[in-house]
């Protein structure tokens, strides 16, 4: 739990909420995290990560759990005493204030002079590359123009943990990038630590040192974006983040680090357990991602016909029916020459190697 | 308004929809008016010679104007009154459950559901000289003689910011409802107390139902015949009663229809510094 100079570690200790409607927005949450990462909170709509954000800003009182930021457990701090910078997904500028007021208005809070505010407003202006806006109104600002106002204004009160919940949810592509790499940037610079909120797994995967992956209020897997992409714990993360294809299958043999699988699709592969030990005999779910499958030519693999092909620029996306009639997607590199493949044509597919095949318990 | 059918657009629909209304407000509205000021224009009863006569006696005569300095006065109080009550009860709307916010407004709504007059004869069992709250302070030994209440301006204050509550009320929850209760949240956490939060954002955003408020109440309050009269008794005297008088009971028309016009232009001044307060305000028409 080190702490850097801009950063707090931030630990979240078993938080678990219930709102007073009865529903069970987390679950015994654990994040611990260190001064100055940056997190990304990745998961679909309603799974809790708006939830969790309020919570460790102190909107509200978690139901179980503990929050703690440095060596302080804040759960007894109201908001505005818990140093934390939060930027709302809508930005919530206020209104009536000018945009130099809305930046300094964490600094007249703590009783700083209107002279050394309006200095300090315009150096975080400055920052966020918007230094002849002092005098507008919000309303007179783009979306992207908002946001970076809306960042400014959090980092004004020089937060020890910063909050975005889905900052970048309202910009168009372009800007998105843009204003990703510029928060990056402004994080590399202030060394804060950093908990982003989003649904967007390549905004996670990009800009995270760490992503954790919530699902239901609970959390699946808490890792760096290799880890999770590339190794996931559970069915949900493995289909959640990247694309995915599962292929049912059933347990012919496995140990710890390998378990062979027949497919219901026709052929024996080697898998790597992923969700723990898996029992002989039982029904598995394989996940093989597109780009992670290759067409093999001898009898190795299993047997489908191709169906549609698209070129999507780089990579070449082949849909092939199996055997057992169910749709898998294979992705190739466009390398030169690509093979030519016809509609129909009879194909075998592999993956690439075991450890990139991975094995979960069916749930069924 | 076009009446080839090709050259109709949109607006001429509007102008066509709304004339039933505004013929209305030309017949019942606009053509009294005129008659009004036609008639306060003349110096005799009877009306037959033309003049300013009747103005320069009410801006001349220290009663006509002390009736008009205190009624506009009397506005201001049940206006504050009803700002200083109204406002946490709206606040208190926008931060409770539903089932509480159905209880809120009913009871704000109360007031208007009942009759003005008994409203006010219930005002006056309260207020009177054996009534509740008397009875309860003399009961409890808190004082010896009963308290003069009722045909005091107190009096008329509370009752009238009671009846006309709902006017300021209702305008402040909405324009509370329309503020983005993540600005409560961000100024939190910026740091700022819930003073600070309340006088910085909630206030200053709230300004266009403050305003509204404010110009219904006052304008309410101020004509308030009925209550103004019951609770005031025959010592306090007010612009409705004292014009009503000039009428109804003297029979002179012309000071009576001047005294309505002075009236009507001191509520139009007293509106027009509300609105352009709140113009003059950056909260007005922004969030
Ligand atoms: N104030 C509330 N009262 C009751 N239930 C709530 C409340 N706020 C959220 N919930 C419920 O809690 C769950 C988690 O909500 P939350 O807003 O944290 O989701 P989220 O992950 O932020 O979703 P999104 O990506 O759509 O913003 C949802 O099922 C939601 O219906
Ligand atoms: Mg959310």
């Amino acid at each position: 739990m080190a702490d850097t100079p801009g950063g707090r570690s931030l630990v979240v200790d078993a938080v678990t909420h219930r709102y007073p409607s009865g529903a069970l927005a987390v679950e015994n949450i654990n994040l611990d995290i260190k001064g100055g990462e940056i997190i990304a909170l990745l998961g679909p709509s309603g799974c809790g990560k708006t939830t969790l954000l309020r919570i460790i800003a102190g909107f509200i009182a978690q139901t179980q759990g503990r929050i703690i930021i440095g060596d302080d457990i804040v759960d007894a701090l109201p908001p505005n005493r818990r140093a934390v910078g939060i930027v709302f997904q809508n930005y919530a500028l206020f209104p009536h204030l000018s945009i130099s007021e809305n930046v300094g208005y964490g600094l007249a809070a703590r009783g700083v002079d209107k002279a050394s505010r309006q200095r300090e407003a315009q150096r975080l202006l400055e920052l966020v590359q918007l230094p002849a806006m002092a005098e507008r109104l919000p309303r007179q600002l783009s979306g992207g123009q908002q946001q970076r106002v809306a960042l400014a204004r959090a980092l004004a009160i020089k937060p020890s943990i910063l909050l975005l919940d889905e900052p970048f949810a309202a910009l168009d592509k372009n800007l998105r990038l843009d204003m990703q790499i510029e928060v990056k940037r402004l994080q590399r610079v202030s060394g804060i630590t950093t908990l982003i909120v989003t649904h967007d797994q390549e905004e996670a995967l990009s800009m995270a040192d760490r992503v954790a992956v919530l699902s239901h209020g609970k959390l699946e897997q808490f890792g760096t974006p290799s880890d999770v992409y590339d190794r996931p714990q559970t069915l949900f993360v493995n289909t959640f983040v990247g694309s995915s294809n599962r292929m049912p299958g059933v347990v012919v043999s496995a140990d710890r680090t390998a378990a062979k699988v027949r497919l219901d699709a026709g052929a024996e592969i080697i898998a790597r357990p992923a969700g723990g030990t898996l029992s002989e005999g039982g029904r598995v779910t394989v996940c093989i991602r597109p780009e992670h499958l290759q067409f093999v030519g001898d009898e190795t693999g299993f047997a489908g016909v191709v169906g549609m092909s698209l070129p999507l620029g780089a990579t070449v996306v082949h849909e092939v029916t199996t055997a057992d009639g169910s749709g898998v997607k294979i992705s190739q590199a466009r390398i030169g020459e690509t093979r030519a493949l016809e509609n129909g044509a009879a194909v075998r597919l592999a993956p690439l190697a075991p450890s990139l095949a991975n094995a979960f318990p069916a749930t069924l | 308004m076009g009446t080839a059918p090709a050259s109709r657009d949109v607006t001429s629909y509007g102008m066509g929809l709304a004339a039933p209304l505004a013929l209305f407000f030309l017949v019942f509205f606009v053509a009294p008016l005129l008659q009004l000021l036609w008639l306060s224009l003349h110096n005799d009863t009877a009306g037959l010679h033309w003049g300013v006569g009747q103005y320069l006696h009410f801006l001349t005569d220290p009663f006509s104007l002390s009736v008009l300095g205190s009624t506009l006065l009397l506005g201001a109080e049940v206006t504050a009154v009803c700002l200083v009550l109204g406002f946490p009860i709206a606040w208190l709307y926008q931060r409770v459950g539903p089932r509480l916010q159905t209880v809120i407004i009913l009871i704000v709504l109360l007031p208007l559901l009942t009759s003005v007059v008994v409203r006010t004869f219930a005002w006056i069992v309260i207020l009177g000289r054996q009534g509740i709250i008397n009875a309860t302070l003399q009961s409890l030994g808190i004082i010896d003689t009963p308290l003069k209440l009722l045909y005091t301006q107190f009096g008329v204050v509370i009752a009238l910011a009671q009846v006309q509550m709902p006017l300021m009320t209702l305008p402040l929850i909405t324009a509370l409802g329309r503020i983005d209760p993540n600005l409560d949240d961000a100024s939190c956490s910026l740091g700022a107390g819930s003073w600070r939060t309340f006088f910085r954002i909630v206030l200053p955003l709230s300004l266009p139902g403050v305003i509204a408020g404010c110009t219904l109440t006052y304008a309410a309050a101020i004509t308030a015949f009925i209550t103004q009269s019951l609770i005031g008794g025959g010592q306090m005297l007010f612009m409705p009663m004292y014009l009503y008088q000039q009428a109804s009971t003297l029979q002179n028309w012309p000071f009576a229809s001047a005294i309505s016009i002075i009236f009507l232009l001191a509520v139009l001044a007293v509106v027009s510094v509300f609105t352009t307060l709140g113009r003059m305000s950056r909260g007005y028409g922004g969030a």
